[in-house]
């Protein structure tokens, strides 16, 4: 069989192993690193690219055009509202999309009209809105009231679940530490901030826990008890857990990232902009770092946590001993 | 648990989920055949089959709040405003605890456009002053009285929308002495008012205590108005209709009837006893709607009834119009438009068309990566996908007959990622019977005993994807609030998936003899999951590399975690196979 099925074999029976717990301090290192970094280029990059939704706006878009050429976008603008500067975007292969300041409902008319006339379609393909600047942050609000709210509910249900505070606490450092990171890419490479960017990024919630909850029960499993061994210590077991599911890690990961990943590609090579690349985008970032945090810190902080309290050390002292 | 017994138990199972398909199956095909609005096609949403999407944000004073309840009432008039408006489909929600979000299919007219942006506020207040707008040049008629004599009591109006005749009936005032109640402010602003430019904002709001001046809607008059008596809210009903005689005789006279709520009977019999004695223009009532006269009927007698009658040149449509805005006009609050957006129809098919096929590929791949790792064992994630996909379509289907769910391309998008979150937890199964084919289990046991942990690592982490998508749905708003739902649907129907078809389909493959001797490409190959020994069909001695400290630590929390009928219940598979042996 695989190579693959082979390393799965030697992590389960401990013959081969990725010191995960006990180099705790590079991973902790590497994370603090990234979650400054997070903070600090979207700072230096002068902010988040909003997207109309949180500006306000008007947008129209052109679909079946034969040439995306952007000029004929901003000629037909002009030749409505002379000095706005409107904002084009080719969207898929023949679409075209154009954002400018908020306009009346008249000029609004008059643009769609202009725009399909400078494109050649008919005036029925072109799309128009306008986004009050009060929408997105009225959706976004509500969601980081949504967002708090779950990170308390999913700490009391992982604590009653876990019987431990500390499994809740490391968990949702490691989600707390995802949700930054995905933030601080689009922050980063001014990715634009869209309702469905922040959709997105609130499933990285329930991915990032999920695959943390996954992790935690067999760590769970392989410490019970830990402190009457004489052979093992708490850190070892912590570590020879994250071991034993980092295949099963492995693969969920892919799988869950593979259908995120043909959203992305679909929606970021023919669809351009919109719904289905801004969800996936945010997502795919997500589940990535969301898979890398399980391992590298909601593991090790909880080992971290809990191996010096007096039981587990007593027990550590007396595997020493024994070696 | 004897082998047949867990054969047993998983047909069991399996007949179920059988039944559960049916199920839906029938109910939606009933509700197709009866002709109950069902359909095996799920209802799109607006970014999918085009239209247009309208949020109205409610104006409120400052340091007011809009109660969910003024709101509900809000999304009721307007729906009675679409719907007369000969929309179909259309549907109106309130969004969070502030928007109302009206979508339309298609391309709806400028008019019906209108009707829902003119949310408006309707309210009475006494005329102070009138006058004819200085710039309106339009002959003034005075008005035909036509007292009826209806049971109700009956005011006397002067309706400007008529094609026929438009009058001010006290359009010779055109001196304007010092009025009781009319600050200064408000005098200076009425004197200079001229009705034909713009003189409101948009969306503004007039203090109801205070006195307000103001045009009607057809620019020709202009008022100064008194402090609000009555609101829109205190209306119950009000109808065209032609006014009868006392002996019962229908005329040919249209005239709007009022009803008012027990509380706008009080108020309205309150003030037209105030207004009634009031030489002209101040025994007038104005209605306002936005701020706008639509209509200033002069009192013909103190109203106590709580049913009123206005007359005047009115005909069966202009009646009826009158009628329409005094009663779908009395909204709680007014709205202004927080966005309107129109989606063409032929982006919406082509992005739904886009989304299924990122779907397909998605699938795809997560078939192909399954057989990669798990072989033979793949077919059954892909039967597992297959059923939860159709569980998916018909849920989707039922509920968007039931419920009015209509599927959002964020909708779509969170079915696409349920693909990957759904197979996880198949691989978490798998992974789970292969760490006990590792600890020496026949894979029959294996299963059983397999099954029984990842089922609660399945619940737990399961639970806390539906506790996402709960909290997101019940404190978000628009399409946060779509995806949430897919997510929470699609969480408990992998839940569903896993108890009743992956894990009776694993328990009835654990019986074939190709996957329980561990066969090269069943995968459970006994030797590619580091099984050194192998002691003959259906059982495996503990591999060397295993540290028999560690397994039976193991099994000593597994039974731990068992309750004690589990235990027995293993306590005799376990004396079986060593019979069996």
């Amino acid at each position: 069989m695989s190579k693959f099925s082979d390393l799965g074999n030697d992590l389960y029976t401990g013959a081969r192993s990725f010191d995960f717990v006990g180099r705790r301090k590079i991973w902790y290192s590497i994370a603090a690193v990234m979650v400054v970094l997070a903070i600090l280029l979207p700072i230096l990059r002068g902010g988040y690219n909003f997207g109309i939704e949180f500006k306000g706006g008007s947008e129209f878009r052109v679909a079946g055009v034969s040439s995306q050429s952007q000029q004929v976008a901003v000629d037909a603008v002009h030749s409505v509202v002379p000095n706005s500067d409107p904002l084009v975007t080719t969207v898929g292969s023949d679409s075209i999309r154009v954002q400018t300041a908020q306009l009346t409902d008249l000029k609004s008319e008059a643009v769609r009209v202009a725009l399909a006339a400078a494109y050649k379609v008919k005036s029925s393909a072109v799309a128009s809105s306008f986004i009050g600047a009060n929408w997105g942050a009225d959706v976004t609000g509500k969601a980081v009231n949504g967002l708090i709210v779950f990170i308390v509910l999913a700490a009391v249900l992982m604590a009653l679940y876990f019987r431990t505070l500390k499994m809740s606490l490391a968990a949702v450092l490691a989600l707390v530490h995802d949700l930054v990171i995905t933030a601080g890419v689009y922050g980063a490479l001014g990715f634009e901030v869209t309702p469905a960017a922040v959709i997105g990024f609130l499933t990285i919630l329930g991915y990032s826990l999920y695959d943390t909850v996954v992790v935690f029960d067999k760590i769970r499993e392989n410490t019970f008890e830990v402190e009457f061994s004489e052979k093992v210590t708490f850190k070892q077991q912590v570590n020879l857990a994250i071991n034993q599911t980092l295949v099963r890690s492995i693969n969920t990961s892919i799988v869950a990232v593979l259908p995120v990943a043909s959203i992305l590609f679909i929606g970021a090579t023919i669809l351009g902009a919109g719904t289905l690349r801004d969800i996936s985008l945010a997502l795919f970032i997500g589940i990535i770092v969301g898979t890398y945090s399980t391992l590298f810190i909601a593991a090790p902080v909880y080992s971290h946590f809990r191996e010096n309290e007096p039981k587990y050390r007593k027990a550590e002292q007396k595997v020493l001993a024994n070696a | 648990m004897s082998e047949s017994a867990v054969t047993k138990g998983a047909r069991k199972r399996l007949t179920w989920l059988g039944v559960l398909i049916i199920a839906l199956v029938a109910i939606i095909g009933l509700g197709t055949a009866t002709n109950a609005g069902a359909s095996f096609a799920p209802k799109l949403a607006l970014d999918l089959q085009g239209g247009t999407q309208i949020i109205l944000a409610p104006v409120v004073q400052a340091g007011t709040k809009v109660t969910q309840e003024q709101l509900n009432q809000a999304v009721a008039i307007i729906r009675q405003r679409v719907d007369a408006s000969g929309v179909s489909e259309a549907q109106i929600n309130t969004q969070g605890n502030n928007n109302i979000v009206v979508s339309i299919p298609g391309n709806p007219d400028e008019n019906t456009l209108k009707l829902i942006r003119s949310s408006a506020k309707l309210e009475f207040r006494p005329v102070l002053e009138t006058s004819q707008s200085t710039s309106a040049s339009v002959s003034t008629s005075t008005a035909t009285p036509t007292p009826a004599a209806s049971s109700g009591a009956t005011l006397n109006s002067t309706p400007k929308a008529t094609a026929t005749a438009t009058a001010t009936p006290s359009a010779s005032a055109t001196a304007t002495p010092a009025v009781p109640g009319v600050d200064a402010a408000t005098q200076k602003f009425y004197d200079s008012l001229d009705c034909s430019k713009p003189f409101r904002s948009a969306g503004q709001i007039d203090d109801p205590k205070l006195p307000l001046a103001t045009c009607d809607t057809s620019g020709y008059s202009k008022f100064v108005l008194g402090p609000v008596e009555v609101e829109g809210t205190d209306i119950a009903d009000a109808n065209a209709g032609t006014v009868t005689t006392s002996t019962g005789a229908s005329t040919n006279t249209w005239a709007v009837n009022l009803n008012f709520t027990p509380a706008g009977t009080q108020k309205f019999a309150d003030v037209t006893g105030r207004l009634f004695p009031k030489a002209a223009p101040q025994n007038q009532f104005a209605i306002t709607l936005d701020g706008y006269v639509i209509t200033a009927p002069t009192l013909q007698a103190v109203i106590t009834g709580g049913n009123a009658q206005i007359t005047g040149n009115f005909d069966k449509n202009s009646s009826k119009s009158l009628a329409d805005q005094l009663k779908y006009g009395a909204l709680p609050i007014s709205f202004e438009v927080q966005s309107q957006e129109n989606i063409s129809a032929t982006l919406g098919s082509e992005q739904l068309a886009m989304g299924l096929l990122a779907g397909g590929i998605g699938l795809l791949l997560v078939i192909i990566y399954s057989f990669f790792q798990y072989r033979a064992l793949a077919l059954v994630t892909v039967g597992s996908l297959v059923v939860a996909g159709i569980l998916t379509y018909l849920l989707i289907a039922v509920l968007s007959w039931r419920q009015g769910y209509h599927l959002s391309l964020s909708g779509v998008a969170g079915l696409i990622v349920a693909i990957g979150i759904t197979a996880d937890s198949f691989i978490v199964y798998f992974e789970r019977v292969r760490d006990e084919l590792r600890d020496g289990r026949s894979l029959g046991a294996a299963v059983e005993s397999g099954w029984k942990r990842a089922i609660r690592t399945i619940l737990v982490s399961d639970g806390v994807s539906l506790l996402a998508a709960v909290v997101l749905y019940a404190l978000t708003v628009g399409n946060v609030r779509g995806f949430a739902f897919t997510l929470g649907l699609t969480t408990l129907i992998d839940l569903a998936v896993v108890i009743l078809f992956t894990h009776p389909m694993l328990e009835l493959l654990a019986k074939v003899p190709f996957f329980s001797s561990g066969a090269k490409w069943s995968g459970f190959d006994a030797k590619a999951l580091g099984l050194v020994t192998y002691a003959g069909r259906g059982s495996f001695r503990v591999a060397e590399t295993v540290p028999a400290g560690k397994a039976a630590k193991a099994s000593k929390e597994a039974n731990k975690r068992q309750t004690l009928a589990e235990r027995k219940a293993n306590e005799n598979t376990a004396s079986k196979s060593e019979s069996s042996k």
